[in-house]
């Protein structure tokens, strides 16, 4: 689920912050930086491992703060391909199921990639299994709040960076608000024996 | 800022969870200023991250733990991947392994996947609470002839 990534990056510290230990304050910026956001092409970044090495801080004309370039490991959350994850289901759509794993929540379990026979129940607003047996037709309901088992079978990185000034007069005369993409968006899929619910597989 | 190495190594689990612990001990000595707006999304990921984690096996984990686990799957010729999720998942039945060990009915007999499961029930520490609940109900099944 989390993967150890490489960077260098160049910090800036501030002179005010000159008398504290330069390690302290090159981690609190780049946490301050990275911590919570995605990198593209990369993943959701949590939190700094360890600062491996430190080049020599320079201050420039014009600018009393020093530069310091870092190589340094941050930890990302970025599950591989065909991963298992447990997460909790947020809610049902017409596009499938929201599943969440509490600090990340764009992931998404289309339809197809239910375990089928699966209906959408209107009233409700919740996915359906149709499991069969001999007995007859079980309607297994996808609940908001219920853990599910699930494997990651595609990722999707999008760049969200803002647009020059050219584009954004084109589009405030035809738009009012601009739509909100997901920078990371997980695709999972329960359409494996032992996926799904846990309640559905767990052995009485 | 240039990545130099996207995916420079695996971590478990266990690995990321000690690491947000230390941090969070760290900072709670360290006092003031981590309510400052800058701090504010590590905090977020943190707190929501530990939250999820310490819903999952990995909390009962420590690092001799780990080495055990590691020594014991070196005879069952497993990949990386599969060795990290039995690690972060403890399956305890043997469709869970399926899901996570590819083609399993091909490089596993039964008789595999049945000491498989056994050494990561053994090793790995599950939940206590729920380790008590088959005992109770083993009790139950005997009345009814």
């Amino acid at each position: 689920m989390f993967v150890l990534v490489e960077m260098v990056d160049t910090v800036r510290i501030p002179p005010w912050q000159f008398e504290r230990k330069l390690n302290d304050s090159i981690a609190e910026e780049l946490n301050k930086k990275l911590a919570n956001k995605v990198v593209y092409n990369v993943g959701l970044c949590i939190c700094l491992y360890d600062i491996t090495k430190l080049e020599d801080a320079y201050v420039f004309p014009g600018d009393g703060a020093s530069h310091t370039k870092v190589h340094f490991r941050y930890v990302v959350f970025h599950p591989f391909l065909d991963e298992i994850l447990i997460g909790v289901i947020k809610g049902c759509s017409p596009d499938g199921v929201h599943v969440s794993l509490g600090f990340f929540d764009d992931i998404l379990i289309p339809p197809e990639s239910l375990q089928q026979p699966a209906k959408f129940d209107e009233a409700e607003q919740v996915w359906v299994w149709e499991y069969e047996t001999e007995e007859g037709a079980h309607d297994l309901y996808m609940d908001t709040g219920e853990e599910v088992r699930f494997r990651v079978v595609d990722e999707s990185f999008v760049d969200t960076s803002p647009t020059g000034p050219s584009s954004a007069e084109a589009s405030t005369s035809s738009e009012e608000a601009p739509k909100k993409e997901a920078p990371y968006t997980l695709v999972g899929s329960i359409s494996e024996p032992g996926l799904g619910l846990l309640s559905w597989w767990t052995s009485s | 800022m240039e990545v130099k190495d996207a995916n420079a190594a695996l971590l478990s689990n266990y690995e990321v969870f000690q690491l947000l612990t230390d941090l969070k001990e760290q900072r709670k000595e360290s006092g003031k200023n981590k309510h400052s707006s800058g701090q504010q999304n590590l905090n977020t990921i943190m707190y929501e991250t530990m939250k999820y984690l310490s819903k999952t096996p990995c909390r009962h984990q420590s690092p001799e733990i780990l080495r055990e686990f590691l020594v014991a799957m070196k005879s069952h010729k497993l990949t990386k991947a599969e060795k990290l999720q039995l690690l972060n998942h403890r399956p305890m039945t043997a469709v869970e392994i399926q899901l996570m060990v590819e083609e399993s009915e091909e490089r596993l007999t039964e008789e595999q996947i049945e000491d498989l499961l056994q050494t990561v029930t053994s090793i790995l520490p599950g939940d206590p609470e729920a380790e008590q609940k088959p005992e109770d109900m083993a009790v139950d099944e005997g009345d009814p002839e």
